[in-house]
């Protein structure tokens, strides 16, 4: 149930607003506006889209069939947020880092669906050649930094890489991702702090997709507008419609500005929804199917994309195009997955550490 | 008679200090709470404080004398509405300095007294050049210098902590570091272990070379998450993609009189986990060796220190780039009749063992195993088909220990050399209480060693 978010100012630039009990002196960003996109860029937000839900969808399937094992955390629903954020990121200059569900971000940021797919089934041509499963994998290349197990752990990490950013002084920007429920990690606040009090390039992205495995933001969040989380170490929050793209986008822009211009960290809650279980072996017990059914009927980013893409002439025979591609693509990412080796048996002891001694 | 000032003991451990300077002089009116002197110690310079009222009699140390004992009187004060007290003469035979004032208030000994020793390897490194000049060197020095050094040679090395700035240290060992490198590369942390450590881990991710300072390693319990999920676990899981080249330091084991909660050896802890490394040195030219081979190390590398080290005074070799190998052990003193096998603190105890051991003629070798992760079992595998008996000493629980790593070794790849059971000497497997004489029961001591020892050696 995403609710009504920020007003979206439609022309003139105003303060975004002051959450009750803040400080009004202090400067604030601008209130985001909806990206104006080119023809182009909506196909690619279009194409990355569909290629995270078909991805997902596919990875659903190989876990039903014993391919995948483990846990496998899928990112339908939520991939305006990924693809409207990474959209208007430098990879290679700007680094991301996200929890567990974390495929979706990869294929965002350009990473090969084979070397993902192989690493969720487990295959030596995987990214982590095996040994990260779903919600280990990393790209160095692509500055990617995982793929991290522990609730809240990617928090603290993504300071880290905004430190190490502003220590070298390269300009870039880290984005951290994380979700509702690691909202309430004690680290988060404590990175928060040092993030703002070394005005460290970071985005602290929240992924509020209504549930904490299956505890609801409201039974688990004493302040359950989490963009003010960031309020008391005066870090400015803005809640943003995370079911569209355009308004993820447009967001992103001005946290980058903020950030860019040296003001410190900026804390982004993406109002969103995920239509799968928590995890795959989701119970489903705490949510009607009414109200899932209803999100996907009203609120589907894809949906919404494809109104985009069909108001700027584009038509339903060139999306299908897209469509059977990125089928294509996926399938034979699967059929990658499910024929590569699995890794050696002396694999075993490799990369423990990197040295000898 | 006035009331006698005598000088204060600032930390539990002190002993004795300098007076490095008097605030007030003779004639002085002071209330509670003024400050009466400054006080140094090898941690630290503190005020100290009037608490009485009154006015300043004779003092009887002069600023800048080193070496007053604690309970020395430093200076009479003429009490409440008083007079002054007379400036008699100092009773003639008293040489007022380094001398505990007879009156001194009897003061608990810490059973950690039991712990120091000015034990010292009694072989040279065997990889330094003849003719290698030594200099006297404390751990808190050797540590600081290690890595200076590094800081120099590379940018990327940047300290972060609690107090690591413009404290210079909690325990002084980043002293001077702020002045030489700026407050980019020596970093004061808010008191949030947890988010710091993640926050160094996160920027070696990316790239950097940080070296985390825990004020004590009981405080990297609440960050103990980064180093085994996030430090320790990356390189594996992201198959060798992923590098993770931290320094976790601060010091390790049982401190004087702190009770349970700052108290406790986690080498055991962290030598469990693959993917770290793990350091804990006994002598100032290891501490700086290692410590600047743990932060060339790609590898995420726990550097456990000892409080009760830090002051400790040895020869380190003055060479330009003294860098050790870590992952290898080291012979403190050549013997033939029992191996003792320890690491930190426990080293200067098994040595001293071992000179009361030669006493009564039995050869104890002493090895310092100063990596606990990896092992350098070779060298205690080697050292055992000498003298085919063997000890380890370790200040810390025997459950789960490296003591019992060691014997676990032992059992399955030298049990044709052993002649008598492995014998562990660690701490009682109970929480340090602080009652001075249960915390002296709880640790271990040099006479347990001894007695260890000739039990393997039959001599009892």
């Amino acid at each position: 149930m995403a609710k009504p978010t920020t007003p979206r100012a439609s022309s003139a630039k105003v303060k975004a607003p002051v959450p009750a009990g803040a400080d009004h002196n202090r400067p604030r960003p601008e209130t985001p506006t909806d990206y104006k996109a080119s023809k182009d860029e909506l196909l690619e937000f279009y194409r990355q889209m569909v290629l995270i839900r078909r991805f997902e969808e596919k990875a659903g399937q190989l876990y039903g069939l014993g391919f995948i094992g483990g846990f496998c955390h899928l990112y339908i629903g939520q991939e305006a947020v990924a693809v409207g954020i990474q959209s208007a990121l430098k990879p290679g200059k700007d680094s991301v880092i996200t929890g567990y569900r974390d495929h979706g971000h990869m294929l965002a940021y350009g990473i090969d669906p084979k070397v993902i797919m192989a690493e969720l089934t487990g295959r030596e041509a995987g990214i982590s050649r095996g040994k990260g499963g779903s919600m280990h994998m990393f790209s160095v290349e692509h500055k990617f930094y995982g793929g991290h197990g522990i609730v809240g752990a990617q928090v603290s990490l993504g300071a880290g890489l905004g430190f190490a950013h502003k220590y070298n002084g390269d300009g870039g920007v880290c984005v951290a991702y994380f979700g509702d429920g690691a909202a309430n990690q004690g680290q988060v606040y404590e990175s928060f702090n040092m993030a703002e009090l070394w005005k460290l390039p970071i985005i602290f992205v929240i992924e509020n997709n209504q549930y904490a495995m299956g505890t609801s933001v409201n039974r688990a969040s004493s302040e359950d507008q989490l963009y003010r989380r960031g309020e008391s170490f005066r870090i400015p929050g803005l809640q943003v419609d995370g079911m569209d793209v355009l308004a993820v986008r447009g967001a992103t822009e001005e946290a980058l500005k903020w950030v860019q211009e040296g003001n410190g960290p900026i804390l982004l809650e993406m109002k969103t929804y995920r239509y799968r279980g928590h995890s795959m072996s989701d119970p489903a017990k705490y949510r009607s199917r009414e109200e899932v059914q209803a999100m996907r009927d009203k609120s589907d980013p894809i949906e919404g994309v494809k109104k985009y893409l069909i108001e700027a002439g584009i038509s339903e025979d060139e999306i299908k195009v897209i469509d059977q591609d990125i089928r294509k693509i996926v399938a034979e990412a699967a059929d990658f997955a499910e024929t590569s080796p699995e890794p050696e048996a002396h694999e075993l002891y490799t990369d423990v550490l990197v040295e000898q001694y | 008679m006035g009331i006698a000032i005598k000088m204060p003991a600032l930390s539990p451990t002190m002993e004795e200090g300098t007076l490095a300077k008097w605030l007030v002089k003779e004639g002085d009116d002071v209330r509670s709470g003024d400050i009466l002197a400054e006080i140094e110690t090898d941690k630290a310079t503190m005020e100290f404080e009037a608490v009485d009222e009154g006015k300043i009699g004779k003092i009887l140390i002069a600023e800048g004398s080193e070496g007053v004992k604690v309970g020395t009187v430093i200076a009479e004060m003429a009490g409440e509405g008083g007079e002054a007290a007379a400036p008699a003469p100092a009773p003639k035979e008293e040489a007022p300095k380094a001398e505990a004032a007879p009156d001194a208030p009897k003061k608990a000994e810490s059973g950690t007294s039991k712990l120091a020793s000015e034990a010292k390897a009694t072989v040279q490194d065997p990889d330094l050049p003849e003719g290698t000049e030594f200099v006297k060197t404390t751990v808190r020095e050797a540590l600081r210098d290690a890595m200076a050094e590094e800081m120099r040679k590379d940018e990327r090395v940047f300290v972060m902590g609690e107090e690591v700035a413009e404290y210079q240290g909690a325990y002084k060992v980043t002293q001077g570091l702020l002045e030489e490198f700026g407050a980019k590369r020596v970093i004061d942390t808010p008191i949030t272990e947890y988010g710091f450590a993640g926050i160094g881990t996160g920027a070696a991710m990316g790239g950097l070379r940080p070296v985390i300072e825990f004020m004590t390693f009981n405080f990297a319990m609440q960050a103990i998450d980064h180093i085994i999920n996030s430090a320790a676990k990356t390189n594996y899981m992201s198959g060798g993609q992923m590098r993770c080249p931290i320094v976790f330091r601060g010091p390790n084991g049982a401190a004087s009189r702190v009770g349970a909660q700052h108290s406790q050896n986690y080498g055991p802890w962290y030598a469990a986990v693959p993917g770290l490394i793990v350091i804990a040195p006994y002598d100032a030219a290891d501490a700086k060796g290692l410590l600047k081979a743990a932060i060339r190390s790609t590898d995420p590398v726990v550097f456990l220190e000892n409080e009760l080290l830090y002051g400790r005074s040895f020869d380190v070799p003055k060479v330009d780039d003294y860098v050790l190998p870590i992952g290898k052990a080291r012979i403190m003193r050549p013997g033939k009749d029992v191996t003792l096998v320890s690491y930190s603190i426990g080293v200067g105890l098994a040595l001293d063992a071992a000179a009361t051991l030669a006493e009564e003629g039995i050869d104890a070798e002493v090895i310092d195993l100063r990596t606990l992760r990896p092992l350098d079992t070779a060298t205690v595998l080697e050292s055992l088909k000498k003298t085919n008996r063997l000890v380890v000493v370790e200040e810390g629980w025997p459950t789960c220990s490296i003591a019992s790593e060691i014997a676990a070794v032992v059992m399955e790849q030298g049990f044709d050399d052993l002649d008598a059971p492995v014998l562990r000497v660690t701490n009682e497997d109970v929480p340090l209480p602080y009652a001075a004489n249960l915390e002296k029961a709880a640790l271990i001591d040099a006479a347990r060693v001894v007695e260890a020892a000739k039990k393997v050696t039959y001599n009892k």
